[in-house]
């Protein structure tokens, strides 16, 4: 049976009789035309903003020198990977940045969560020390990068410690106000049920708390590669941030662009990775239903 | 006190001019108890009605011991309260499910929280998941579950931990007409094999009178006792068809007489407010 199609909004009305198995098939078809189109319209406006960006910068409307074009920042995105640059190979420019951007991560992260819970959990402490939290939160993190290169030379230690700081204030206060907003009742329900206090924080409020703290992780993974290609900009020997840096220095604008490119790949593969954690970690949140309604 | 030195004789719970005032923002207290005097006897079932927002629920937290009172005494099974007793178990208005586990490690975390092992605690879950009828659903997670089937496992889970007093803060007023019938009777089924005392609060006049022992009308905001009505219908009660019977009709009417002025009063009240 053909569904009778209704003008507005798309929406659908399927004839009386019409079978759950036809509904079913018609509203799959209906989503996969749906996700076909906006790939297409995804791969449009991409073509689009490439092509206008091509065009304009070979016909001198825009100045190569300072945007290049996406051809030519294609062929330094492909010497970086197979030549490298004179220093080492791209890969293990990579490697550096991503071990910085890692640690500190690791780090920034599991000191965020005990911090925020600690204080979520204790009123003294937290009401105590919200004003500390408040100042040294108020620092605009880069300005500690020449600092921190005095501190710990121009090696790891110090790209560490600024993606440290980038991300362990992020998750704190997000673990913090997670645990600030533990449903009442159930932290009742788990204290008449016989929890201990530590019982409480680990099997309740940490659970509880894992949404927020979930959704921190996920901006500041961002935050902690900014540590690191920041930290690399002011002094190191090895980096992405260092690859953008020499190539400023030799004015090689393609290749600036061709390592953001890099960089943006990096971390949209570690959101996924994120992601996918995450949906294994949330099995039990309710999942949304479609409308066979298209 | 001489009078408490049998604590087999006490009574389960006794509040004994109990005030209990809390600190608004600007600096002002308020009351929400005013010399508050309720006595529960072992086994017995008991419902507080009363308009709503009168106090009811916080003279359920006094008996658990997550809070206390500004002045008088609250003893349970004869002892002053200090802390949470484990001989209480608690029924919530909101869910107060675990969503991150399943319905059997939902309803274990009581015997596992009170040290019990691991094999043990399973065991005894699977049989309360059997009683309340939901075996099959020991591996689904609340959300998957009806609200009044998550009302069901929120009783194992109490139930599991042999509560001798039962305290349940307006439980199934979320749910609708019919399931509320349904988990009536479950609770008493429960109820009847356990014989703890309970406190059962709510605003559904109805629900009061075909579940409990004695009813307690309660005195708009602060709260303070209006009456003692006692509930002569014999158990076990078939609650299929109790609300039709002309003696329940007749009992609802004089307690309703009892509970309209004050849901009035604490109507103008809260609007004047």
């Amino acid at each position: 049976m053909t569904p009778i199609e209704i003008g507005k909004g798309g929406a659908i009305l399927y004839a009386p009789g019409t079978s759950d198995a036809e509904i079913e098939a018609a509203a799959i078809a209906a989503a996969l035309r749906h996700r076909r189109l906006v790939v297409a319209w995804r791969l449009a406006i991409l073509a689009l903003l490439l092509g206008t960006w091509e065009v304009f910068a070979r016909t001198g409307i825009i100045d190569s020198f300072f945007y290049s074009y996406p051809s030519a920042i294609a062929v330094r995105l492909y010497e970086l990977i197979t030549e490298g640059t004179d220093e080492a190979s791209l890969w293990y420019h990579l490697y550096v940045t991503m071990e910085e951007a890692l640690i500190g991560f690791l780090f920034g992260s599991v000191f965020g969560v005990l911090f925020g819970v600690a204080l979520g959990r204790n009123k003294m402490a937290s009401d105590v020390l919200s004003v500390y939290i408040k100042v040294l939160n108020a620092i605009p993190r880069v300005v500690l990068a020449p600092i921190f290169i005095l501190l710990f030379g121009f090696g790891l230690w110090s790209k560490v410690a600024l993606s440290f700081v980038m991300v362990f204030f992020v998750v704190f206060s997000n673990a913090f106000q997670g645990v600030r907003e533990a449903d009442r009742a159930m932290i009742a329900n788990a204290q008449i049920l016989g929890a201990s206090k530590w019982a409480l924080t680990q099997d309740v409020i940490i659970p509880s708390a894992m949404s927020w703290i979930f959704a921190s992780l996920h901006i500041s993974f961002g935050f902690a590669i900014v540590g690191a290609i920041v930290g690399e900009f002011i002094g190191s020997r090895y980096g992405i941030g260092f690859i953008i840096q020499t190539a400023r220095g030799v004015h090689d604008t393609a290749e600036m662009y061709a390592a953001i490119v890099i960089i943006v790949v990096v971390v949209l593969g570690a959101e996924w990775i994120m992601t996918r954690i995450e949906e294994r970690l949330a099995r039990w949140r309710p999942p949304a239903l479609n409308d066979t309604n298209g | 006190m001489s009078a408490v030195s049998s604590p087999s004789a006490s009574p389960a719970i006794e509040l004994i001019n109990v005030n209990r005032r809390f600190l608004s923002p600007d600096g002002k207290s308020f009351a929400t108890l005013n010399d508050f005097n309720l006595s529960v006897a072992r086994g017995e079932f008991v419902a507080l009605v009363g308009p709503t927002g009168c106090g009811k629920s916080t003279t359920l937290n006094l008996i658990t011991g997550l809070g206390k009172p500004s002045s008088g005494e609250v003893r349970v099974m004869g002892q002053q309260v200090n802390g949470i007793d484990p001989r209480i178990g608690f029924v919530f208005q909101a869910d107060a499910l675990f969503p991150w586990r399943t319905v059997i490690d939902n309803v274990v975390a009581g015997p596992l929280f009170r040290g019990r092992s691991t094999s043990d605690a399973y065991a005894a879950g699977r049989d309360w998941l059997k009683r309340v009828g939901l075996s099959k659903f020991e591996n689904h997670f609340p959300h998957q579950l009806s609200g009044g089937m998550r009302k069901r496992v929120a009783l194992a889970q109490t139930f599991i931990n042999g509560p001798e007093i039962l305290l349940m803060d307006e439980p199934f007023s979320a749910l609708d007409a019919q399931t509320r019938v349904l988990m009536h009777e479950e609770l008493l089924n429960l109820w009847s094999a356990t014989k703890a005392a309970v406190v059962f609060v709510t605003h559904d006049l109805e629900e009061a009178i075909a579940l409990a022992d004695k009813v307690y009308v309660l005195t708009a905001r602060p709260a303070t006792v209006k009456a003692i009505h006692p509930i002569d219908i014999p158990r076990p009660r078939v609650l299929a068809d109790i609300r039709y019977q002309p003696h329940f009709i007749e009992i609802s009417k004089r307690i309703w007489q009892d509970l309209r002025e004050e849901v009035q009063f604490g109507a103008d009240a809260s609007e004047a407010a």
